[in-house]
Order: structure tokens, then C-alpha cells, then sequence
């Protein structure tokens, strides 16, 4: 269980989190105009990597903020943690 | 003092004797001993009886790697533990422990059969027996089977004891109170260090505090000698904690480790009584230091299963920790030096000794110390076979080749009473593996050992591979000196003398003459599989570790293969001609030694189970007989039985009461979400399918929500307050979700919005009063309120009190009739509530509950989310049109609802169904189909909402059906078990149809 340092309130138990799959993933802005595959490409499809993966994460049992954070799925090292927003790190 | 207690030592007192029984008989042993000691000091070595073979099996170790001892402790049905280790359980008055697997006894057991007919019962035989004829697994394989699976038996009542979890955050976690982990801990604390040191056994010093031998110097004292004083030094230390009985069951990422600690198991029955029993300590730790040691290895000869043949160490123990010989005429049977030390002190206590050694020579001290004492060695010799069918009587020696792989010479027997074996050392590498880390083969002495990468946790001791006693000591005073950036440990100028090995030789399978299909050379002793076994998957084909331990079940026991998988990695190795260390090793998966359930779950028992949320309404419904539903963690009211009514007559009646004068209903539990801020009505605009920038102050508007995949996810009727500020419901499962849906949109799809979210579900109560005298109730309640049509329409909201009280009232209906919500804030409910019921009562007002709610709303073919829904229905397919908004240019789940799939008409489509027979009551969930003889047949949808309408008369369902739409008046079937019922399609609305009743 990892120890997750919210931006916003500091180092919490990964219990008091949960994840909501692959970041920067941006809701088309005019989706009737996309095809069916353009749509189902934002809808369905998701990366599921051995390594380092962009994740959005929610202080559900905190804060109730939503966050990004680069860990390695490999061995669950968190690379960074960063606002909504905010340019995602070089890793 | 029995004939095997030969020895007084520090650590059993022999002034306090225990008594205790094993198979219903009466015995003794001392404070100090674990049961395993104390039966072996009465010369009991017949524990049990093997899983598959049913063979006798003894104590073949000192600890947590033991395969054969486990029994059953106590007989009580509620307190019964099966699968128990004799060689963990510490001795207490009155422990009862009794054998398993065996029937009708431990020395006459029927099951021993199957030893017999061993050759037909091969790895897989369950696999390749019983997958014909297919109509015998369910009547005849299965019960079978589950007759003769499984070791011990389950309590069948709860568990009476108390369990209890508990936090904890050290600088360093020490795991393992041996030698290297008394060190780790003393440099860590002596610097200022909060540190917790943990020890599954009682007492600390791990093998060194028995370690009586005058090769092991330690600054000139004997290392058992110099280690009790460390200890006694250690516990005077501030800041370091110890807990003993305390067994590491889990070691996860971020250095977060369970813990089991035994609290009350070693104590007699009477001083446990409300005691904790167990507690789980979840630890995080800056710097985990793992110190677990190493376990022995057996050797792989034929029968090497016997009661009486034990590991070389836990013979040494028994001797020298527990004062118990485990025979007066020991073999030691070894492939290294460390069996020498139990030979000497064998020796010592006058037992006679003799050692069969695989290698040619070795010359170190212990050896010589050995051979100066007069010890018979047979050099270069391997067991081939034991004797003595409930205990060892006698071996067979041979010699080995000159390449080990083969045996030459003549058979030589040799009698014996026990015969301790010793494969070597296997470090513990189960921590680290645990914790991500990673293996690397060490092909001098054929180990596994921890690849050192960890900024978080070092390995120490013979777990990281360091056996000789110098290596320890030196190794692990640098190694923890650098880990906690230390400049002085304490250990620095330490001397350290011992005996050193010089030769090693390892032989997985050792080498027979007899025929491999005929021997037995146990390698898995709790799950009986054998060196053939391992053989027969190779050559069937399986490959990887993990498929041949899956086929063979070998290291799948309760023991987890500790004894076990190192031979069969080994036996694989040169079975395929590969190097060991490319094989790799199966997952050394948590926990560690079995957890109890009660340690896993502690106080979350009982009531504590989960939270009950009850309204403020609640001590009315309970005093008015109201039984109760579970919605989430809500309790409903489900339906108000009068007079010994069942559900069914209380829902008909509740049903028509609401319909002909007036009912109650505690809708508090309805999900409230206050919405506020400058783009409100933007927002619901984008969250619901309908709009409402148009929704005037003071109205009322039921919303749909969806999934961005076009699926219905929630409804519910938001009021609009001010110009800025909403008030959603939402239903009563879904608040919570919803309101997490709708922050994660706002804050990462829409953070430009000015929009704030509260969960205000609690804050409020609500009674729902509906029903055609519904108006004349409210005007008694609010005198001073018009209540006319054209004052406060439908779908509108205002102000009111009573007395003091702020009221919030929504005219919105759920029923299909007049209907009115009157919100206060939750103190005040249950005011309100009695308010409602005094002023009701000339109309004969009647509580409902969520039954009746169901009912009333099926009839007006209203939706349940959830129960008519299951995320796979679109509004469309709901038939619900007319609340997707084809003007706004967005809104979630908007473009799904054009996507192929969900535009396709033969879809499941929400439906009416009726009975040809209008008594017949459809089950919900059944399957509906059309043609009845088409076979397979095919289902083409389901039952979700059906119900007896008193109102109507008749039985009415509400159904999901592929092209429902357009299958008005079509007749299906609905199959149950003893017939088909006779269905029509219909309108899913069966109760006025025109909207009269709500303006009634």
C-alpha cells in the first residue's frame, strides 16, 4: 500500500485514495463531430503499461480533489504528483 | 522427569508441569514447551496422517516450516482450530489437541489404503479420472471428493473470540529476533531510533541462543552466552519495542507490513476469558530491516517421510532449547557442517550418534571436533531406504559414485530410533520477494539470495545468505551501520571464532537402486507429492515452475511449500538439463504462516460490520412495526405489517390507501446535492439529458443522468432555489457516486465552471405525503399556504413553517397522484413526521413503505434505476425520448446515443407485461422468450419490476425485451421451472394513462 503525497494535504495512506485510470485523457470539446471510432477512441481505449503510466488519482477519503500522478506500474514508485492542469513532468 | 527429557535448560521450567491430552489421552509437559516438544518428551512422535497416501507421519521440525505435525486444537465448536502446528503452539493447562486426517484412528486408519494403491493415484489423477462420464461429477466425483478433501475440520459456530487491529509507525522495523536481527535492533535504537524489534516465538536469540558449542566464540564467551547478555542489554533500551509471539505476515510496497501478534493462545483456557486473542499491527516503517533467518533443508531419499525423521537443527533444538532427546539412537544424515553441531551435542548428553555425509571429507573444527569425540562417520554415503512403519527402526546406506549420480557397493543397514537430516539452508527470502525485491542464484551452495536494491529495506543473517557465524556478526553490523547512515554501531571491534565449511556437495534427488517408479521420495510431505511426481508433469509436458507446482500441488499446502520448493526447482533443473537459476521461483505470495480470519477482519464484526445509516425518522417506524430493507447502507422502511400481515397483504393494502386517501412515505433518504454558484444551470445543462437554463426559480425538473457511454446512471428531481443554487436528488444507492461523478467532471473536464458541490442528504428529512387527500392534509399542516393548482402547481416548490420550523415543500410525485414532499431540517424530522401522521388521521393517512413505493410507481410504469436499469440502457431503449434534448449541442453521454450499437432497434427495450392469467405474478428476473419449441432457446429478455396491483386488479410487470418497442400486444412466454406462463406486451404505463390524478 503506497503512501501518496496529496497536493493538497501532504503524505496519506493509499486507503484514503482512489484511482481513476490513464490522465490527459481531454473530453472532446465537439463530440458530435467525431466517427464512431474517434468517439469510441476517447471512450474505450486506455493505455495499460508495464511501466511508467500518467494517472489521475482522487483523495476520495480527504479532500475530495483530483490529482495526476506518473507512477510505475512495475513496481509502484511514484515518480511525481501534480494539480489538475499543470503541465505533466518530464520523466 | 519421561525417558526423552534429558536436559534441564534455561528455557522450559521443569518445576511447573502442564498436563494436557492428545487423541482424548492425558499427558505432561513443563511450562516453556510447545506441544511438539512436549509430546516428543513422551516419546510420541505419530502425529498424523499424510493428505493423499494417509502414511503415519511425526514432528519433523522445531517452527513454522513444519509440514506433518498439525492437529486439531480444541474440540469446542465454536473455538475448534484445525490445521494447527505442534511445533508452534506454545503448551498451556488444559490444551487439547488431536490428530487429523485419519479415521477411525491415528494408528488404525482406513485411508492408509490409498499407500497401497499409490502406483494408480499419480500427479493429476484427479484431472485424468474424473473427467468421464460427465453425469457422475455432480452426484457421484464431487461428493466423493469433498468427502476426502481437506485436513482438519471448520468450527461451526462463530468465533467467540476478540480480535483487534492496531497502527503503528517506526524510524526501523527489525523482523526476526535472532542474532543478526538483536543487532540490527540494538544499533538502530542505541541511535536514536524509534524501532520496533518482532519475534514469533516467545523467546528471542532465534538458533544462537542454544548454540552450546565451543567452536562458536564470540568476544571469548560462547555465542548462546554472549547473546544472552545482548538481549538483556537490548531490553533496557527507551526506544525500541519488542513484541514476541509476533509473526510478519505480509511485507507490501512503501515498506507497509502486517503483523500477527499472539495475545492469549499460550494461555491456559481460564485466563484468556475476554481477553484479545490475536492483533494485527499494521506497521509503516521509514527502514524495514529483515532479519528472518533460514530454514533447513530436508534431503529427497526414498521414504523419507517416517515418523522419527526430523531436521538436523530441530533435533539440536529439541535437545538443547526444550531438554527433550528425540531418540536414543540417532543416524544424522547430512550434506554439510551444521548437523555436526548436533551430533556433538548429542554426544554431549551421552545419546549415541552416528553420521552418514554425502560429501568425501570435510575438515573444518566441528568436524573434527566430531570425529576427535569418536563419532562413526560414513563418508561419500547416502541413505536408500528407512524402515519402521509408525517410526524409523532402521536405514539402508550405500555409497555414492564418484560423480554422486549413482549408488555403488553393497546395502549396509543400520538401526536407529531417529534419524536427523540436514540439506543445507534455505534463507528466508519471503520478506523480500514480498516487497518487490528481487532473487539472484548463488550456485556455490545452491540458494537463492536477496538482490540488494531497496532504499527501504536491507536483508541481514542467514536470510541474505550469510550462515557462518562471522559473516553474521561482521556483515550485518556494516550492512546496518550503512543502511541507517550510522558512523558507530556498537559491533565494531567485535571477535568472532568459528568453525568453518570447507566442502559442499548438493544432490537434489539422491541416487537409488531401486527403480524410480517404485520408490517414494517425498518432496511436498503435506501434499504427499514425491520426486516422481515432479518427473511425470516434466515429462507430460509442463514446463514452467508454476504449472508443475499447480499439477503437482507441490508447495500448495498450509505450509506453502517452505520445506519443498527448493527440490523441486532443483529436481526440475536437472530433470531439463538447465541451470537453477534461469528457472526462476514460483511467487512467494502474504501471508507468510496462515492468518486466522479473525486477525484479517478484528472488531469489523458484528454491528461494526458496516455503518447503518438510519433516519431521524427511524424510532417511529420501528415503534409503528415497520420491518426494515437494506438500501446501501440506509435501513427503509420496507412495508408496516398490521395484525400478522405478510408483505404481499400489507403491500395491497398500504397500495390502495395511497391511491384512495392518503399515504406516508420517509423519502429522507433520497441522495440531496446542493449546487450553487454562477453557472449552476450550465452545469446541470451538461450533466442531464433534458435542459434547464429555462427552469424558473421555484420549479421543480426530473433530470436523467447518463454515462458518457449513453447508459442510464441516475435520476432523480432537482429543484430549482435561486437564480444560483439547485437542489438535486439523486436516488438512494447512487448518492454518493453521483456526487463523486459530478465533482471529478467539474474539477477535471470543466474547471472554468463556478459551481460548488455539497452533500446535503443527511441535513435534511423528508416525508412524502401523496394521495387525493394529500391537499387537504397540507392545508391542515399549513393553514396559512394556498395549496390551489394555480397557486402551487405541479413540479413547483416553496416556503412554508410550521410553527417555527423552516419547510421546504415540493409538489412531486413519484405515485402518479397529488403529491407533496415536505423537507425540514433532520432534527426536526421525526417532529415533522408525527405532525403529518396527527393531521392525517381523519383521512386515515397510511405509512408505506419502499414495497409499496415500488408498486405504486410500476403501475405508472415509472423506472427504478437500477432495478429496470442494469448499464446497459440507453433512454432510448427505455422508450424515455422525450427527455434527451435534441437542441443542446452537448451533454454527457450525448454522442453515445448516436453510436451504431446503441442505435440499433433490436435492442432490449423497456416493456409492459401482462398475465393472460391476471393472478399470476411474474417472478422478477425471469426469462422471457418467444418461440417456445426453438432450440437452444432463445432468451430475448427479462423480468426487472412485477407486482399484484390491488388498484388495477391485476398482476403487472415491467420488462426489458429485444424490439420491445414495437411488440405491443405480441404474445411471449416467461419459462419457469414447472411451466410457461402466457404473457402479452403492452404499454408500460397501466394506471391512468392521462395524467388525471396528479391535479386530482
Amino acid at each position: 500500500m503506497f503512501v501518496i503525497n496529496c497536493p493538497y494535504c501532504g503524505e496519506r495512506d493509499q486507503s484514503e485514495f482512489s484511482c481513476g485510470g490513464e490522465a490527459h485523457i481531454v473530453r472532446p470539446k465537439q463530440p458530435t463531430e467525431l466517427s464512431d471510432d474517434e468517439w469510441a477512441e476517447y471512450l474505450f481505449m486506455r493505455k495499460n503499461i508495464k511501466g511508467v503510466q500518467f494517472e489521475r488519482w482522487n483523495h476520495a477519503h480527504g479532500c475530495r480533489k483530483w490529482f495526476n500522478m506518473v507512477r510505475d506500474t512495475s513496481n509502484d514508485k511514484i515518480h511525481a504528483v501534480y494539480k489538475m492542469g499543470e503541465k505533466p513532468p518530464v520523466i | 522427569m519421561t525417558k526423552y527429557r534429558i536436559n534441564k535448560t534455561r528455557f522450559v521450567d521443569q518445576t511447573k508441569t502442564v498436563s494436557f491430552t492428545f487423541d482424548g489421552k492425558k499427558y505432561h509437559g513443563f511450562e516453556g514447551d510447545t506441544l511438539a516438544s512436549a509430546l516428543l518428551s513422551n516419546g510420541i512422535h505419530l502425529i498424523g496422517r499424510s493428505f493423499k497416501y494417509h502414511r503415519p507421519r511425526g514432528i519433523m521440525s522445531c517452527g513454522s516450516e513444519e509440514p506433518n505435525a498439525i492437529c486439531q486444537i480444541n474440540d469446542n465448536t465454536d473455538l475448534t482450530e484445525p490445521n494447527v502446528r505442534a511445533t508452534e503452539i506454545e503448551l498451556y493447562e488444559g490444551l487439547k489437541a488431536s490428530s487429523q486426517n485419519c479415521w477411525p484412528s491415528l494408528n488404525f486408519d482406513i485411508g492408509g489404503i490409498n499407500n497401497l494403491i499409490s502406483p494408480f493415484i499419480p500427479a493429476g489423477f484427479y484431472y485424468k479420472t474424473f473427467m468421464w462420464p460427465k453425469s457422475f461429477w455432480k452426484k457421484i466425483y464431487e461428493p466423493l471428493i469433498r468427502l476426502s478433501a481437506g485436513l482438519g475440520k471448520s468450527p461451526t459456530q462463530p468465533d467467540p473470540d476478540i480480535y483487534d487491529h492496531k497502527y503503528e509507525h517506526c524510524d526501523v522495523l527489525v523482523i526476526g529476533g535472532g542474532i543478526s536481527g538483536i543487532m540490527s535492533a540494538k544499533i538502530a535504537a542505541k541511535n536514536n531510533l524509534k524501532t520496533i524489534l518482532i519475534e514469533d516465538k516467545n523467546i528471542l536469540g532465534g538458533s544462537t541462543i542454544y548454540q552450546n558449542n565451543k567452536n562458536f566464540i564470540i568476544d571469548n564467551q560462547k555465542s548462546n552466552e554472549w547473546l544472552m547478555n545482548e538481549i538483556s542489554e537490548l531490553e533496557k533500551l527507551d526506544n525500541l519495542i519488542i513484541k514476541t509471539r509476533t509473526s510478519l505476515a505480509a511485507f507490501h510496497s512503501y515498506n507497509y507490513l502486517l503483523a500477527k501478534e499472539n495475545i492469549s493462545d499460550h494461555l491456559p483456557l481460564d485466563k484468556k476469558n475476554g481477553s484479545i486473542r490475536q492483533r494485527l499491527w499494521k506497521i509503516r516503517a521509514d527502514k524495514v530491516i529483515v532479519a528472518a533467518g533460514a530454514i533447513e533443508r530436508p534431503l529427497i531419499f526414498n521414504n523419507n517421510d517416517r515418523p522419527g525423521i526430523i531436521l538436523a537443527n530441530s533435533v539440536k533444538k529439541y535437545l538443547d532449547f526444550y531438554g527433550v532427546s528425540t531418540g536414543l539412537n540417532n543416524i544424522i544424515f547430512t550434506n554439510n557442517d551444521s548437523a555436526y553441531e548436533t551430533a556433538v551435542s548429542l554426544f554431549e548428553k551421552g545419546i549415541s550418534v552416528k553420521i552418514v555425509d554425502i560429501r568425501k571429507k570435510s575438515s573444518s573444527n566441528i568436524v573434527k571436533n566430531a570425529e576427535d569425540l569418536g563419532i562413526k562417520i560414513y563418508w561419500n554415503s547416502t541413505v536408500v531406504n528407512t524402515f519402521g512403519y509408525k517410526k524409523i527402526k532402521s536405514i539402508e546406506i550405500m555409497n555414492l559414485s564418484e560423480d554422486g549420480s549413482n549408488v555403488t557397493g553393497n546395502k549396509h543397514k543400520i538401526q536407529c530410533d531417529c534419524l536427523s537430516i540436514s540439506g543445507g539452508w534455505t534463507p528466508m527470502v519471503h520478506m523480500h520477494t514480498q516487497s518487490g525485491g528481487k532473487l539472484d542464484f548463488r550456485e556455490i551452495d545452491q540458494v537463492f539470495v536477496p538482490t540488494e536494491k531497496s532504499e527501504n529495506h536491507i536483508n541481514v543473517g542467514s536470510c541474505n545468505g550469510d550462515f557462518e557465524l562471522e559473516e553474521i556478526v561482521k556483515n550485518t553490523n556494516y550492512k546496518v551501520k550503512k543502511f541507517l547512515n550510522i558512523n558507530e554501531g556498537g559491533f565494531d571491534k567485535i571477535s568472532v571464532l568459528c568453525s568453518k565449511e570447507s566442502e559442499k556437495k548438493n544432490i537434489w534427488l539422491l541416487p537409488n537402486t531401486i527403480s524410480e517408479s517404485k520408490t517414494k521420495s517425498f518432496i511436498d510431505f503435506q501434499n504427499d507429492s514425491t520426486a516422481k511426481d515432479i518427473k511425470l508433469a516434466l515429462r507430460e509436458g509442463f514446463k514452467s515452475i508454476e504449472h508443475v507446482k499447480r499439477y503437482t500441488t507441490t508447495g500448495m499446502a498450509t505450509d506453502q511449500g517452505k520445506l519443498s520448493n527448493m527440490h523441486a526447482l532443483g529436481i526440475i533443473a536437472d530433470t531439463a538439463g538447465v541451470k537453477m537459476g534461469t528457472l526462476g521461483t514460483t511467487t512467494f505470495r502474504p501471508p507468510f504462516t496462515p492468518l486466522t480470519f479473525g486477525a484479517i477482519v478484528g472488531r469489523s464484526v458484528g454491528k461494526f460490520f458496516d455503518i447503518v445509516r438510519k433516519t431521524s425518522i427511524h424510532e417511529w417506524h420501528v415503534q409503528n412495526n415497520a420491518k426494515f430493507e437494506n438500501v446501501g447502507q440506509w435501513k427503509r422502511p420496507w412495508y408496516y405489517p398490521i395484525n400478522n400481515e405478510n408483505l404481499h397483504e400489507a403491500v395491497q393494502r398500504e397500495s390502495k390507501a395511497a391511491r384512495d386517501s392518503a399515504g406516508i412515505l420517509d423519502a429522507s433518504t433520497l441522495g440531496k446535492i446542493d449546487i450553487q454558484g454562477s453557472d449552476a444551470s450550465e452545469f446541470l445543462n451538461r450533466v442531464y439529458t433534458n435542459a434547464w437554463s429555462k427552469l424558473g426559480i421555484g420549479k421543480c425538473r426530473y433530470g436523467l443522468m447518463l454515462n458518457e457511454d449513453g447508459m442510464v446512471y441516475d435520476d432523480g428531481v432537482t429543484t430549482r432555489l435561486g437564480e444560483n443554487h439547485y437542489l438535486m436528488t439523486t436516488t438512494t444507492g447512487g448518492a454518493a457516486n453521483v456526487l463523486s461523478k459530478l465533482e471529478d467532471y467539474l474539477q477535471t473536464e470543466w474547471p472554468e465552471l463556478d459551481v460548488y458541490l455539497t452533500s446535503v442528504t443527511d441535513h435534511y428529512s423528508t416525508a412524502s405525503i401523496c394521495g387525493p387527500n394529500s391537499k387537504k392534509i397540507l392545508n391542515k399542516l399549513f393553514p396559512n399556504k394556498d395549496f390551489s393548482d394555480e397557486a402551487f402547481p405541479h413540479m413547483s416548490y416553496q416556503d412554508a413553517k410550521i410553527d417555527k420550523i423552516e419547510c421546504r415543500i415540493m409538489r412531486i410525485s413519484f405515485t402518479g397522484e397529488l403529491s407533496y414532499e415536505i423537507n425540514v431540517e433532520s432534527k426536526y424530522g421525526k417532529s415533522l413526521w408525527e405532525n403529518c401522521i396527527a393531521a392525517g388521521e381523519e383521512y386515515k393517512i397510511t405509512p408505506y413503505g419502499t414495497e409499496t413505493m415500488h408498486l405504486l410507481r410500476a403501475e405508472k410504469g415509472f423506472i427504478i434505476v437500477g432495478q429496470d436499469t442494469d448499464g446497459t440502457m440507453t433512454p432510448i431503449d427505455l422508450q424515455m425520448d422525450w427527455i434527451v434534448s435534441k437542441k443542446k449541442y452537448d451533454f454527457i453521454g450525448k454522442r453515445s446515443l448516436y453510436r451504431s450499437d446503441t442505435m440499433r432497434e433490436d435492442r432490449k427495450q423497456l416493456v409492459g407485461l401482462l398475465t393472460d392469467d391476471p393472478n399470476e405474478i411474474l417472478e422478477e428476473g425471469a426469462q422471457i422468450v418467444s418461440e417456445l419449441d426453438k432450440k437452444p432457446v432463445e432468451m430475448i429478455g427479462h423480468v426487472t419490476s412485477s407486482y399484484f396491483s390491488p388498484n388495477l386488479n391485476k398482476s403487472i410487470a415491467l420488462a426489458v425485451v429485444k424490439g420491445g418497442k414495437k411488440m405491443n400486444g405480441q404474445k411471449l412466454f416467461v419459462p419457469m421451472e414447472n411451466k410457461n406462463i402466457n404473457v402479452t406486451v403492452s404499454d408500460f404505463i397501466f394506471f391512468d394513462k392521462e395524467n388525471k390524478r396528479i391535479n386530482a
